[in-house]
């Protein structure tokens, strides 16, 4: 790849260009996810560090099952797929697309958040809750963690859509979009990483 | 209906808690007093209380800051006279349940209430100016962020009168700080106020992050931003990489304490050395989130004062970066005797010790900036030189407990105690009165008194050592921290030394106070040349004292480093002075009223009011939601609103 100099000097003034709302309002979000990522990793290292400390309680090999964190896991990843649908029907301002999209978005969510209370629900009818051992407050904690995130997520995305409903496509309604769209994205990323170490490497390994 | 709050709750037996309250009172009453009578009430809500202005959040977070600061030294002049008073037979007039109290009291306030929203608040004020911005990135967040902070530290205020604080010393380390063994509301009132007062660093910090990154000024490369947005740019990234660390650690403690889960338990598998590990991986940092926006200070004051440019600042920039990447490879060095074997301990230390290296890099750059310089003494000059003296004592008693034997014999001793006092007083605070007195003529229009603000310079540096340097001597005599009584008589004389270096400073922060009241009064003398009063070489200086609303009319051009110096050279008399209309950004109450609902909302889980912290939960759901309708955030000053506000600026110099 070559650059030509001397086209990047004719435009000294371009890189003097301010940047827009959009762009300072998504970097910033940006920089709040990284941090939310580091909220995360404490609760990750937490659990690394707690997996075995089942106080002669049950461990992750009798609690957990891996077809359920599967369909859970499926929910969630589709959903972030219709989000990324949604926000290219908006990027083409098509009303009915964005609409559809993030309603789907949105039952997918529900979906995975009635599961994850069935789980947690069942193990803790089975006298596995988070006060039973310290492996279990980790786990309760690093998962109902992104759960109470995708729940957050899902209040913010029906107000949204009640906005969107009123006004369609303002810029703000767009800025807005982006960052939901990173956050719904960025909770998908979350979610693989308790998949694999809480799900698959607690189940199976 | 009142969960486990009792008229009990208020310590009707405690007389000096109880005459403190009764003042505090009288003193709240007086101020709302003096803002009826005046009418000011709405002038405050419109021009404080709901401001997003970047600089009006800079300014009240610093005089929170103050204001805490003399909470905060109340408690140090308490426990310097307790132990002044508890040798031998005497047990001195604290008991040792209160004086618990004050301990955890006073380093939780100082840090978190004194030292982290003086260094923001001259962040929030300096860095848009300096690198010549019209306002932060996200102005409402901003007031969110301060008010945020002001709820922590009211919380934490409550529980002097209704209830009582933790006895845990102030990071709260389990099992102590575990429901069995702290069944009290005092570890809640320690948790509740600083999560929510963290959320407003946290947030202050993504603000201030995207402000440096993306809002500079035309021209205003990264090689060419000054060296305290540098900083501020570091400490940011610190705080945004830090303090999630943070709120996740509370929040598993606050696990325990409220579900009976097992995080840091004695029982049930649980780890209390995890919390310790967990916590410092913040607590490390967070030294330099506090340390490097002083570093800043010293900078820019000893270019201005030297009127020489920053010696090295490039190794300036490259130093700050090192300390932000070191900064998360230390926490170990907190806790040594965890005993994790020599090789864990030997890294560690040696990781540490490699921090002196750009520390050592930076004290040198500003020794070479003043050598061959015309320096002019002034106090924020007198605050740097002391500073210099000060933090390099400090950093080396630090280095020297950074030796994992040395620390075994050292760690929870009064050497500790004197050592990270050394650093932060000597480092951190300094650099804020350094700051404070610089960049006020800024804010407000007028130089603070001069003659003052070296007395007070020189009664807290004769304090500090007075107050210290005995410590120093009793850690080698075997004196532990946080002693309410000690039998061994030998300690006794030091501690007197000490108490005498407790008032030195006791009367620097009456001259300050008396510097603030003096320099108000009398501000028309002050008032000369406030502009630029001290020949300043960077952006804030080239607009007008105080600043309008949008900071900058035109955006300034920037061609290098020291931009507003090298304007001054060149004698381009020539503004363009083409104005164009400005978008602000308006008023909003949502900062002070989702702060107002936090404080409801803390002060119900700490004394498990479920209905409140319930409530509060909901109300904040529907001020965000509430606040998302109104897509017009701004407001437009025309071209001729900005002519006649940059005419009536003109003709006020």
């Amino acid at each position: 790849m070559s650059v030509d100099v001397a086209t990047l000097d004719s435009h000294p003034e371009e890189d003097h260009v301010l940047p827009t709302r959009q762009h300072i309002t998504g970097f910033g979000f940006y920089i709040y996810l990284l941090s939310d990522g580091i909220l995360f990793a404490a609760l990750f290292a937490a659990f690394a560090v707690l997996r075995g400390a089942t106080d002669g309680g049950p461990d992750s090999h009798a609690l957990f099952s891996a077809r359920n964190a599967l369909i859970e896991t499926a929910c969630l990843l589709t959903s972030s797929f219709t989000c990324g649908m949604a926000m290219l029907a908006c990027d083409r301002r098509n009303r009915i697309m964005t609409l559809v999209g993030f309603l789907v978005t949105a039952a997918l969510g529900v979906m995975f958040i009635t599961l994850e209370v069935r789980e947690f629900s069942d193990l803790i009818a089975r006298g596995a809750g988070p006060d039973r051992s310290a492996f279990l407050s980790s786990f309760f904690t690093l998962v109902s963690t992104h759960g109470i995130h995708v729940t957050c997520g899902l209040i913010w995305l029906m107000v949204l859509l009640a906005q969107f409903l009123g006004r369609g496509f303002t810029s703000a309604m767009v800025r807005r979009f982006l960052c939901f769209s990173l956050f719904w994205h960025v909770l998908d990323v979350v979610w693989i990483a308790i998949f694999t170490f809480v799900y698959l490497i607690g189940g199976y390994l | 209906m009142f969960g486990k709050l009792t008229l009990q709750a208020i310590p009707f037996d405690q007389p000096i808690i109880m005459g403190t309250c009764l003042v505090i009172i009288f003193g709240i009453l007086a101020i709302l007093g003096l803002i009826t009578y005046k009418r000011k009430w709405s002038w405050l809500w419109t021009e404080w209380l709901t401001t997003v202005d970047h600089k009006r959040i800079g300014i009240m977070y610093t005089l929170l800051a103050m204001v805490m600061l003399l909470r905060g030294f109340s408690d140090a002049i308490m426990m310097r006279s307790q132990q002044a008073l508890a040798s031998g037979n005497a047990h001195g007039f604290l008991p040792p349940e209160h004086y618990d109290q004050i301990f955890s009291a006073h380093g939780t306030i100082m840090i978190f209430f004194m030292a982290m929203p003086f260094v923001v608040g001259l962040m929030n004020f300096v860095v848009p100016l300096q690198i010549g911005a019209r306002d932060v990135a996200f102005p409402v967040l901003n007031s969110v962020s301060f008010w945020l902070t002001a709820a922590g530290a009211l919380l934490i205020n409550i529980s002097l009168g209704v209830g009582e604080f933790a006895r845990t010393g102030w990071l709260a380390y389990p099992p102590l700080s575990e429901l069995p063994f702290s069944p009290g509301v005092g570890v809640d009132y320690y948790l509740w106020s600083l999560q929510i007062s963290g959320v407003g660093t946290l947030l202050s910090g993504v603000n201030l992050v995207t402000t440096i990154l993306k809002l500079r000024t035309p021209g205003m490369t990264l090689s060419k931003m000054p060296v305290f947005s540098w900083t501020a740019l570091a400490a940011n990234m610190l705080i945004v990489a830090a303090f999630p660390v943070l709120t996740a650690t509370f929040s598993m403690l606050l696990l325990d304490r409220y579900l009976g889960m097992h995080f840091f338990s004695n029982d049930g598998g649980g780890n209390p050395m995890m919390y310790i590990n967990l916590i410092w991986t913040w607590g490390h940092p967070e030294v330099y989130i506090l340390i490097l926006p002083a570093f800043g200070v010293f900078s820019e004051v000893i270019a201005t004062f030297s009127r020489k440019p920053l010696f090295g600042y490039r190794s300036m920039v490259v130093a700050t970066m090192s300390i932000t990447l070191l900064a998360f490879t230390t926490w170990l060095h907190h806790f040594f005797t965890m005993g994790s074997g020599a090789d864990v301990n030997g890294f560690f230390g040696i990781t540490t010790m490699v921090i002196a290296i750009p520390t050592g890099v930076k004290i040198f750059n500003w020794l070479f900036t003043i050598y061959g310089g015309r320096v002019r003494f002034t106090s924020p000059v007198l605050w740097t030189i002391g500073f210099m003296v000060t933090f390099t004592i400090g950093g080396m008693t630090g280095v020297l407990m950074a030796v994992p034997p040395a620390d075994f014999v050292l760690h929870n001793s009064l050497f500790l105690i004197a050592h990270f006092h050394n650093v932060i007083i000597g480092g951190v605070v300094f650099g804020c009165f350094a700051g404070l007195t610089y960049w006020f003529p800024k804010a407000f229009g007028f130089r603070l008194h001069e003659g003052l603000g070296k007395a007070a310079f020189w009664f807290w540096f004769v304090g500090f050592y007075l107050a210290f340097m005995p410590l120093y001597a009793l850690g080698f005599m075997g004196m532990t921290r946080r002693m309410n009584h000690y039998d061994d008589p030998a300690w006794l004389p030091y501690i007197l030394v000490a108490e005498c270096g407790a008032v030195c400073i006791l009367i620097g922060i009456l001259l300050q106070i008396a510097q603030l009241v003096w320099s108000i009064r009398n501000r028309d003398q002050l008032s000369t040349d406030a502009r630029d009063p001290w020949d300043g070489r960077t952006l804030e200086w080239s607009t007008t004292s105080p600043p309008p609303v949008y900071n900058f009319a035109l955006l300034p051009k920037v061609e290098a480093l020291d931009a507003y110096w090298e304007a001054k050279q060149s004698v381009d008399a020539s503004p363009n002075l083409a104005y164009e209309s400005i978008d602000i950004p308006k008023n909003s109450a949502l900062g002070f009223v989702v702060a107002f609902f936090a404080v409801i909302g803390g002060f119900g889980m700490i004394w498990h009011i479920w209905w409140m912290g319930i409530l509060a939960l909901l109300a904040f759901f529907m001020l965000v939601a509430w606040r998302s309708w109104d897509e017009h955030d701004e407001y437009e000053l025309t071209t001729a609103d900005v002519v006649r506000l940059e005419r009536t600026s003109l003709h006020s110099i």
